[in-house]
């Protein structure tokens, strides 16, 4: 158990310290390009070079790789090429957008997931061939068509909910989770097939195995056999299906701030990426690379909590 | 220089494979909509009606019409020919994505299989960093400096995407490389390349196929989220995702536009789930048969037609039973059939209060489905009739409400093999602890109390340290007890038991079965003993049946059983026995072996295997008649015609087997 949160912190560190450093690489690629695209195709030879001074990007890379590291370690991801303000600054006050959004579509599938493959598994054939199908296409209809779809549905024909924009929680806390509302479920409507499969085949595993027969022969209730019994021993592959989908969530938000006009780091990437902005998307990577491991690092110290074997183990 | 065995057994893998997935038809569908969109796709300048990129202001946001049949858009261009042109860049990209992820993971899952040590730990390590990467903020990095380029992105998403496929890779060689044909390529002595290319590759094709399937479809969707976003394709430039966002721009003046580079989009990326799960499917239906013929243990699995016929009148009828009126346990022409193949029939036992009843034959005879028939057990596919009465209530016939009362107070179960019979999440004191409640009523302190005493009369020293156990926690024979204790909680009438003793060692064979006779003498329940093992039967039992192939073939007392067995079978299977055999002589076995259910005769079902058997054996279905003992009773024609010429037991009727 130690052994395995101490491998996760290392691998950790090593995610932290790499994801950064091949994009900042990557960006020192292309010197030239950034100036250009930041200043305009009209802009002077005079001019690339002076801005390319100001933020130091005519230095040696490696020199500014280590200047950089150096603020990074310090907590200092540098600051926007294109307003000057610090990158912490500008993220800081979009982070709670995107960890609404992400959580909230954590709360969305991991409920209906778990819902359907509970129910499924004790429902018989018939339900286990409508959750292959649901699955099927669950995982097909892309997430930002069926995001056009819903506002199509609900913010054009119905007119029920907005199509777009943000409310921010301090503001109207009913405003904020109503805008939330068509996101969430688009965000959401892919990770629900693989939670819901997830469930329906570790229960259907569970219940089919020699201790719930012999529980069962002896008394325990088909309630506690499904509900206790089953869910318990399926909870550890969900969770670990539900930090997965997480991840996936994290990258899909990108998408979804750009359709619904969320002002989160997602849609900042996108702005970012592009006016060329490399440190705010750099920042963006390193943010998302912190939810990233610490997702992983929860699910690696709940996990095997859940399994007395490990528990007692340690 | 390749040995024919071995390749032989992999051509055949490989088609039966292909077979299998041939068989299912959305595989089928879903490979063919991939193939001729892709050719649409390729031929888009041949097929399209229009330039992608024309723009006719006479015919905006048109809708499905006879020139143009998918509609137009804002600009008047023709979605058909968008659509067409659009899937160049789709299909390419997802090409590409897949084509870098699936040549680099292949090669380095096979090298960390192969290798193992070191290099697999590396790899394996690398493989996790790599997964944990934010994919999309590395694509949008690259999209930045690349000034959009459709290429670049796409094979970065590929080269993130390597460890799925590479882990896939590592683990179908893990287990390729356990199998023994690689075993005998090696010690034919090929080398590493070959082995690798000519021998595992071929064999792990399934797993890695139903992974890249899934990949191409992640990819799909992925590439389409970022062209909606205009990047990785520059508009006018068509894509499907691209398209997306054009009909979003136009939504409230022409809806259907959504429509058709959306559905595309997600019927192609259902194609490739399709694919995907088909040939999963068809990769383990072709492990499965080939593993098949090797071990199949359960006679119980529905197989081949239904070679027989209910037998007549004369048969079904009850058989003669003893005293069934006051029985606490009354089985009448017990008969359980699965997918119309019956695997048990017209099974007559009777338990009185007290008693211990042995039922004893070879693996397969339906000792216990009959058991599982008593309890309940057998899931929704099978068939079962008859009667079950238990303490004059007839179990077949109530409700679920009234069967769960049954179970635990009147009739508990130990099963075979303990080491799995227990929730590994759970305690061994919460086990016992939920059953106690239930039955009992109980909570906290006197729960405890009550769970102390069941797990002391098992012979558990230490209760309450037993009680904190896991069951992985626990050997063979404290899991054995504790089951027992389960099964006592209920203060049941009737026990259960069903090979307790098979799973542990012979020395706690014994233990266990004193301790079930003192129980019994303790609590005065009644027990069903189910078991192979003839020594458990003389050991405990005070009457036996005796089952062979689906039915009683002779019911009597232990002793009789042992002394004047009057069937046939019943006299072989004590003849094999080795407590019986004497020293310096062959042991006696019955020649050949159950037969399946399919192949079971309306006639006598042993008298292919009987020594005695004369033409009247297969004349015609056989009943249960009554045999020379004391409440003995025989399935055999010859019982009264010859009941001297096979005198008592220990005639040894078969010499050896063939």
């Amino acid at each position: 158990m130690a052994r395995v949160i101490l491998l996760r912190f290392v691998s950790s560190v090593v995610l932290f310290i790499l994801v950064p450093t091949v994009t900042f690489f990557v960006q020192t690629l292309t010197p030239g390009e950034v100036a250009r695209s930041v200043l305009g195709i009209g802009a002077t030879q005079e001019q690339i070079d002076a801005f390319n001074h100001r933020l130091g990007l005519d230095s040696p890379p490696l020199e500014r790789y280590f200047d950089w590291l150096r603020h990074f370690s310090q907590g200092d991801l540098g600051n926007s090429y294109i307003t000057g303000q610090p990158v912490s600054e500008i993220l800081g006050s979009r982070i709670g957008v995107s960890m609404s959004l992400v959580i909230g579509a954590l709360l969305v599938y991991s409920a209906v997931g778990i819902v359907i493959g509970v129910g499924s598994s004790v429902g018989g054939r018939v339900w286990g061939r409508v959750v292959d199908l649901v699955s099927t296409i669950g995982i097909a209809i892309p997430n930002f068509w069926l995001a056009v779809i819903l506002i199509s549905a609900f913010a054009v024909s119905l007119g029920v909910l907005p199509a777009i924009g943000y409310v921010p929680l301090s503001e109207s806390p009913s405003g904020w989770l109503v805008s939330l509302i068509l996101p969430v479920v688009a965000l959401a409507f892919g990770g629900i097939t693989s939670v819901a499969k997830q469930a329906r085949d570790r229960m259907i595993a569970t219940l089919d195995s020699p201790h719930t027969g012999v529980l069962r022969a002896n008394g325990v209730s088909e309630a506690s056999l499904v509900f206790k019994h089953a869910l318990r021993n399926s909870a550890g592959p969900v969770i670990t299906v539900l930090g997965l989908n997480f991840v996936g969530a994290l990258s899909g938000s990108v998408v979804i701030e750009n359709i619904f006009v969320l002002p989160g780091l997602g849609s900042q990437a996108i702005t970012s990426t592009a006016n060329r902005d490399l440190p705010v998307i750099q920042g963006i990577a390193v943010y998302f690379t912190v939810i990233v491991v610490v997702v992983n690092i929860i699910i690696d110290v709940i996990v095997p909590l859940l399994n007395p074997k490990v528990r007692r183990s340690s | 220089m390749s040995s024919p065995v071995v390749a032989d057994a992999q051509a055949k893998e490989r088609f039966r494979t292909a077979r299998a997935f041939a068989r299912n038809p959305l595989g089928v569908a879903g490979l063919a909509f991939v193939l001729i969109t892709s050719g649409c796709v390729v031929l888009a300048a041949q097929l399209a009606p229009y330039d992608p990129k024309a723009q006719d202001y006479s015919t905006v946001l048109s809708g499905p019409i006879s020139a143009h049949p998918l509609g137009t858009d804002q600009l008047g261009r023709d979605i058909l020919s968008r659509l067409l042109f659009g899937g160049r860049l789709t299909l390419l990209g997802v090409f590409e994505a897949v084509a870098v992820a699936f040549l680099i993971g292949v090669v380095l899952g096979l090298i960390a299989g192969f290798a193992g040590g070191q290099v697999d730990n590396l790899i394996s390590r690398t493989a996790d960093i790599v997964m944990a990467i934010p994919a999309i903020v590395i694509l949008l990095m690259i999209y930045a400096i690349t000034s959009n380029n459709p290429h670049y992105g796409m094979l970065a998403l590929g080269l993130l995407s390597v460890p799925g496929i590479c882990r896939v890779t590592r683990t179908a060689t893990l287990a390729a490389k356990s199998e023994t044909f690689i075993d005998v390529t090696r010690v034919i002595g090929m080398g590493r390349a070959r082995i690798i290319f000519g021998h595992v590759l071929p064999n792990i094709w399934g797993p890695i196929i139903v992974n890249t399937s899934i990949l191409a479809a992640l990819t799909l969707g992925i590439q389409g989220g970022l062209n909606y976003l205009n990047l990785g394709v520059t508009p006018p430039d068509p894509s499907w995702g691209g398209m997306v966002s054009e009909a979003q721009q136009s939504l409230q003046l022409q809806p259907w536009l959504i429509v058709p580079s959306g559905l595309t989009l997600a019927l192609t990326i259902m194609a490739f789930i399709l694919i995907a799960d088909a040939m999963r499917d068809a990769t383990a239906a072709a492990g499965a048969r080939s593993e098949r013929p090797a071990r199949r243990r359960k006679a119980a699995q529905p197989a081949g037609p239904v070679s027989e016929r209910t037998a007549g009148p004369a048969v079904t009828a009850p058989g003669p039973v003893d005293g069934a009126a006051s029985a606490l346990l009354a089985v009448r022409s017990l008969s359980v059939a699965f997918g119309g193949q019956r695997v048990v029939q017209d099974v007559n036992l009777t338990v009185d209060t007290g008693e211990t009843l042995g039922i004893v034959g070879e693996s397969g005879c339906g000792k216990t489905v009959t058991a599982s028939a008593i309890l309940g057990s057998l899931g929704r596919t099978a068939r079962v009739s008859g009667d079950v009465s238990f303490l004059g209530q007839n179990l077949l016939g109530v409700g679920r409400k009234a069967r769960a009362q049954v179970r635990g107070k009147g009739i508990a179960y130990v099963s075979q093999d303990p080491m799995v019979a227990l929730d590994p999440c759970f305690s061994v004191g919460s086990h016992l602890g939920e059953v106690v409640g239930r039955h009992d009523g109980l909570r906290a302190g006197a729960r405890r109390a009550r769970v102390s005493e069941l797990l002391t009369m098992v012979g558990l020293p230490n209760p309450d340290d037993v009680a904190k156990k896991f069951p992985h926690e626990l050997s063979g024979g404290m899991a054995q007890r504790v089951l027992i204790a389960l099964a006592l909680a209920g203060r049941p009438k009737l026990l259960i038991a069903d090979e307790i003793t098979t799973a542990l060692d012979v020395t706690i064979q014994a233990e266990i079965l004193d301790l079930l006779r003192s129980l019994r003498d303790e609590t005065g329940m009644a027990m069903i003993l189910i078991t192979h093992d003839l020594g458990v039967v003389a050991d405990i039992c005070d009457r036996a049946a005796v089952m062979y192939a689906g039915q009683v073939v002779e019911t009597a007392a232990a002793a009789t059983v042992f002394l004047a067995p009057a069937h046939p079978y019943t006299q072989a299977l004590i003849a094999a026995n080795p407590i019986v055999a004497e020293r310096g002589r062959p042991l006696a076995s019955i020649p050949g072996s159950v037969p399946p259910p399919a192949q079971w005769p309306a006639s006598c079902h042993f008298a292919d295997r009987c020594l005695r058997v004369e033409p009247v054996c297969r004349s015609g279905p056989v009943a249960m008649s009554q045999a020379a003992g004391p409440g003995q009773t025989a399935r055999c024609v010859l019982l009264n015609a010859g009941a001297e010429a096979f005198p008592v037991g220990l005639e040894r009727p078969a010499k050896e087997g063939p």
